[in-house]
């Protein structure tokens, strides 16, 4: 009898029951929480809320950082996945690990030591502010707080996706005559799509959601860099309405990443 | 039909859990007394000291601090937290707790006051000697949010301040302009300076110490125009705790705790 068999029948009841048991505590676990935060706020609020300038601001700024973040971390990410996936060089080992560790990284972490680079009296924000020029505290440092933290879930993504694919579509291409470039546009780009897109969804979904290394590097400032966590953590010490309401869209969000990662994609993949 | 056993037991446990529905119970036996004590960020320097000294003198309680900006420990009592006694930088944020029947009425009064001072970095990137520099185009300056007392006490005196000719409204625009961050405690503004990444900050007078004192330049807001803060202690009234409680409160006011106050640069009515 298989391990699926045994679970099935009747005859381990006790293992089936603990499943049972295992299963149902995971649920309400995650189902409480956000379950708790529907049932605090009534419609109406809510709409209320939404037109509360600050939770607009903190929608808008974090949609607009989260895309440009996700656009850089693509145009970037996908060379670098596809040399180190088809690539042997000296160092691509160094390279892959330096890439997992934002993943591992406290976003506390990562803020003071963005900060300690890129502020006024940091390594390089040292150098751009002697010619007037701000890095930390402005939108520029949302994004690169964000594009810091969720580099490395597009670049596995994308990494894993140009290995699973056979080189004979790409050795087909070379050997008819095409070269490098328009064989990746044409032949392999297309053919890891899937891949890619649910890597960029993972990376926007992380980029919406940084909270402490935009806080420590780019401050809170309603409209220029605070976005929808930092949002949801001031605003709970005063509107907690407002709060509230953004939480509820960044849930909703969460939600249309997880569905469309799991159902468009595999339908995709499957193909 | 296939139909798992899985889905079965976790079907019926799930209706049984949402059917029987939530009831809490608490019941803590403790031995040591654990006394928590939730406290503004601006008297961390203070409260640490005084706990250590008040451990000292009273064997049979621990003394535990919850210290953040006072809006944000008020949020975590109306939510529930476990405090016994509360001590805000504002009378505001204890008051509306006070209002919901969330604290001993008759435990609340004020221990401590204090004033705000703005600084800048030691090396004074901004080159700020006076308060109308703040005003200047390009300054950056760090103050609290509108909730946190010390963003709530800066706004007040910018206000005050637009009242008056010698500044004007648009004094307080500008400077409200200049803000590059807006914190949560008084801590982080403090920090924001310390380490040069501000030009300025709007802080407590308390926040300078002797030990950080040559880490910035005070530049000091004329009495007219500055206002006094007041810090009012008071007993959660879910505490388990109350006659420990209020030993502290008296220890706060009392010729040991009054003198460990002043030292830190608050004021003892």
């Amino acid at each position: 009898m298989t391990g699926k068999g045994d679970l099935r029948g009747r005859k381990n009841l006790a293992l089936t029951i603990g499943a049972g048991v295992l299963i149902t505590l995971l649920m309400v676990f995650i189902i409480t929480p956000i379950l708790g935060l529907f049932f605090r706020i009534t419609p109406e609020q809510f709409l209320a809320s939404l037109t509360d300038p600050m939770v607009w601001n903190a929608l808008v700024l974090s949609l607009i950082t989260a895309g440009i973040s996700t656009l850089v971390i693509i145009l970037v990410g996908t060379p670098v996945a596809w040399i180190n996936a088809r690539h042997r060089y000296p160092g691509r080992e160094i390279v892959d690990t330096l890439i997992d560790l934002p993943l591992v990284l406290p976003p506390t972490v990562a803020g003071l030591a963005l900060l300690m680079a890129f502020g006024r009296m940091g390594l390089i924000g040292g150098f751009f502010y002697n010619f007037g020029i701000s890095i930390a505290f402005t939108t520029i440092a949302v994004i690169i707080a964000q594009i810091f933290v969720s580099v490395p879930f597009y670049i596995r993504q994308a990494r894993a996706s140009f290995e699973q694919l056979d080189t004979m579509y790409e050795n087909a291409a070379r050997s008819l005559g095409s070269t490098p470039l328009p064989t990746f546009f044409t032949i392999i780009l297309p053919l890891v799509k899937a891949g890619l897109i649910g890597g960029a969804i993972m990376s926007f979904a992380r980029a919406l959601g940084e909270f402490g290394a935009t806080i420590m590097f780019a401050g809170n400032f309603q409209g220029r860099t605070q976005t929808m966590p930092l949002a949801i953590y001031t605003a709970m010490q005063g509107d907690l309405y407002a709060s509230i309401t953004l939480s509820v869209i960044l849930i909703i969000i969460s939600f249309l990443v997880i569905a469309i990662v799991k159902f468009r994609l595999r339908g995709y993949m499957q193909r | 039909m296939k139909f798992s056993w899985i889905t079965i037991v976790t079907l019926t446990l799930l209706a049984a859990i949402i059917g029987a529905g939530c009831t809490t119970e608490q019941s803590q036996p403790e031995k040591k007394t654990d006394l928590t004590v939730f406290a503004a960020a601006s008297l961390t320097g203070a409260l640490t000291d005084m706990a250590k000294e008040y451990e000292t003198s009273h064997p049979g309680v621990h003394i535990v601090t919850n210290f953040d900006g006072s809006q944000a420990l008020r949020t975590q009592i109306e939510q529930g937290a476990d405090a016994d006694l509360f001590l805000s930088a504002n009378t505001k944020q204890l008051y509306a707790l006070r209002d919901q029947g969330l604290m001993e009425n008759r435990s609340i009064g004020l221990f401590a006051k204090n004033k705000l001072v703005v600084i800048t970095p030691a090396s004074n990137p901004g080159n700020i000697s006076t308060l109308a520099d703040l005003a200047r185009p390009g300054v950056r300056l760090v103050i609290g949010t509108k909730d946190v007392p010390v963003g709530d006490y800066s706004r007040q005196i910018l206000k005050k301040m637009a009242n008056d000719t010698a500044y004007g409204p648009s004094y307080q625009t500008s400077v409200l302009g200049n803000v590059m961050s807006e914190e949560t405690t008084v801590t982080a503004v403090v920090a924001k300076v310390w380490i040069g990444e501000a030009d300025a900050g709007i802080v407590y007078e308390s926040d300078i110490t002797p030990d950080n004192r040559d880490k910035f330049v005070i530049i000091t807001i004329p009495e007219t125009f500055n206002v006094i803060a007041e810090y009012p202690a008071g007993i959660v009234m879910n505490s388990g705790n109350k006659d420990e409680a209020a030993g502290f409160i008296a220890y706060l006011k009392s010729d040991q705790g009054r003198p460990i106050l002043a030292r830190h640069g608050f004021a003892v009515p």
